[in-house]
């Protein structure tokens, strides 16, 4: 069973969410994911400025075995964007819930992250794959 | 069901992830599959392929069966050990398999075949066998081991004793020697040097702790993948299956026309191919920009439209030695290296160079 911070917040298309403060959130792919994805070699992230919207495709990891869509798991502006992927996107493999982060988000709703689910949420969720 | 290989218990003890590979249950990697690819490149990877076929093939006609059963000529094999690559066609010169024969003598052959495969062509072999005097026996009660790179040779001369150092030393590629125990041959998936090694199941786990030992790396199916992708050679299933000729596969060099009097199967179907000239053929595709080709995606070329002058990825992935994507890919036979054609890739159109269908030898780019 791979390790499910509890902490944060999931959606069931793999992705996490860490709240930080003033209402921005960082957002990445969990261990889970990766494993099933295998060693990672591009990952196209959204631009810093772009309004996304839950649900919108807005990044691709593309691992040697597949390219997998990255669905917005919250809507709302991004802020930052993690630019050492560009040059080791094994970090998605090394540390997904760490320094393998995707993007941040500044949240349009703050309530929108009452609806994602808890660790053991996703859990039950992955158990039913 | 699911069968599982001798070495199934050393690849939980490295921590394997394991998948399910046409019936059997096999490594995709142990941690990394990109770590293991350089290994091999770098220095001395090992992969377990006792889930391949091996078929030995015996009695006074084994040398004329097996000139009437593949394109290449067993013939040409004169020298104990030589061994051939060639491939088994139906009446329509469509490939059933691909597969490697070793000669021992005119009355004595061993073939290495796809396991994927092993049903349909135990069944073929067995039926096209009627009226030649030959026996074919299955040989399930053996591991096989790969072992490739470039300090691969040097790793398993370590575990070798006095006979087996003998019976290696100097063999040149695409040979195999019966020694003791072991066969030992200088074959492989790779493109790199190496060996690919027959043992008893009963010896098999203390061999591969052996070559653990010396530091050899565990590779799965993953890195075999990128790696013979890498070396252009053909998968079956992707690159060639019963309905593509060995025209359109790079297959045409192991191809004998000569002698012409020799009938084999399936040579009416690839002569009449061969003096249309028009079957499609395999290239590389070399992408170097981000992405990563893919089996089944489309190409489009210059040349028209329509699915004349369309193409298709058979396989694709990204190299982990030239760090972009490459691909194999059957286009129209006007597709010439040098040329720019389109893939269409995630709903956009990506230009991609044609390249000869090899991209890394022995460590090095060599398009």
């Amino acid at each position: 069973m791979s390790n499910i911070p509890s902490e944060l917040k999931y959606v069931t298309s793999h992705e996490w969410v860490r709240v930080e403060s003033d209402g921005i959130v960082t957002v990445g792919i969990t261990e889970h994911a990766q494993g099933l994805l295998g060693d990672m070699v591009f990952v196209e992230l959204p631009d810093v400025g772009d309004a996304i919207t839950t649900g919108d495709d807005v990044a691709v990891a593309e691992s040697v075995k597949a390219a997998s869509d990255i669905y917005a798991p919250v809507s709302g502006e991004v802020v930052e964007i993690n630019e050492e992927l560009e040059d080791s996107p094994e970090l998605v493999n090394s540390d997904a819930f760490g320094d393998g982060w995707l993007f941040k988000v500044k949240l349009d709703d703050a309530s929108e992250l009452e609806s994602l689910l808890d660790a053991e949420g996703y859990a039950n969720s992955i158990d039913e794959d | 069901m699911t069968n599982k290989t001798v070495l199934h218990a050393k690849h939980l003890e490295s921590n394997a992830k394991m998948v399910d590979f046409y019936g059997w249950e096999m490594p995709i990697n142990y941690g990394s599959q990109i770590e293991e690819h350089h290994a091999v490149r770098q220095n001395a990877g090992m992969f377990d392929v006792s889930h391949m076929t091996i078929v030995d093939v015996q009695g006074a006609d084994a040398k004329e069966f097996l000139r009437y059963l593949v394109i290449n000529d067993v013939a040409k094999l004169t020298v104990a050990g030589k061994a051939l690559y060639t491939g088994m066609l139906n009446e329509e010169a469509g490939v059933i398999d691909d597969l490697i024969i070793y000669f021992f003598s005119d009355t004595d052959y061993r073939l290495v075949v796809n396991s994927a495969t092993r049903e349909k062509d135990l069944a073929w072999m067995n039926k096209q066998s009627a009226g030649f005097d030959i026996t074919i026996t299955e040989r399930p009660e053996y591991g096989m081991i790969a072992v490739q790179g470039p300090q691969a040779k040097a790793k398993v001369a370590n575990l070798l004793n006095d006979a087996e150092t003998a019976a290696v030393d100097g063999m040149k590629p695409f040979f195999g020697v019966q020694v003791g125990d072991l066969f030992i041959a200088t074959t492989g998936y790779t493109g790199e040097d190496g060996y690919e090694i027959i043992v008893p199941d009963s010896a098999a786990e203390e061999f591969w702790q052996k070559l653990l030992d010396q530091g050899v790396v565990p590779c799965g199916l993953g890195a075999r993948d990128t790696l013979r992708l890498e070396a252009g050679m053909n998968l079956y299933g992707l690159d060639m299956d019963e309905s593509v000729s060995p025209l359109a596969a790079n297959m045409a060099w192991t191809i004998s026309w000569e002698p012409e009097d020799r009938d084999f199967i399936g040579r009416a179907a690839l002569t009449a191919q061969k003096e249309a000239g028009d079957q499609p053929k395999l290239v590389g595709l070399v992408l170097e920009e981000k992405g990563v080709l893919r089996t089944g995606q489309k190409i489009i070329t210059e040349l028209g439209e329509g699915p004349l002058f369309e193409g298709i990825i058979t396989s694709g992935t990204f190299s982990p030695t030239l760090e972009h994507s490459v691909a194999l890919a059957r286009v129209p036979r006007s597709v010439k290296v040098g040329d720019t054609v389109e893939v269409e890739m995630r709903k956009k159109l990506v230009k991609v160079t044609v390249t000869k269908p090899s991209f890394v030898r022995n460590g090095k780019k060599v398009f």
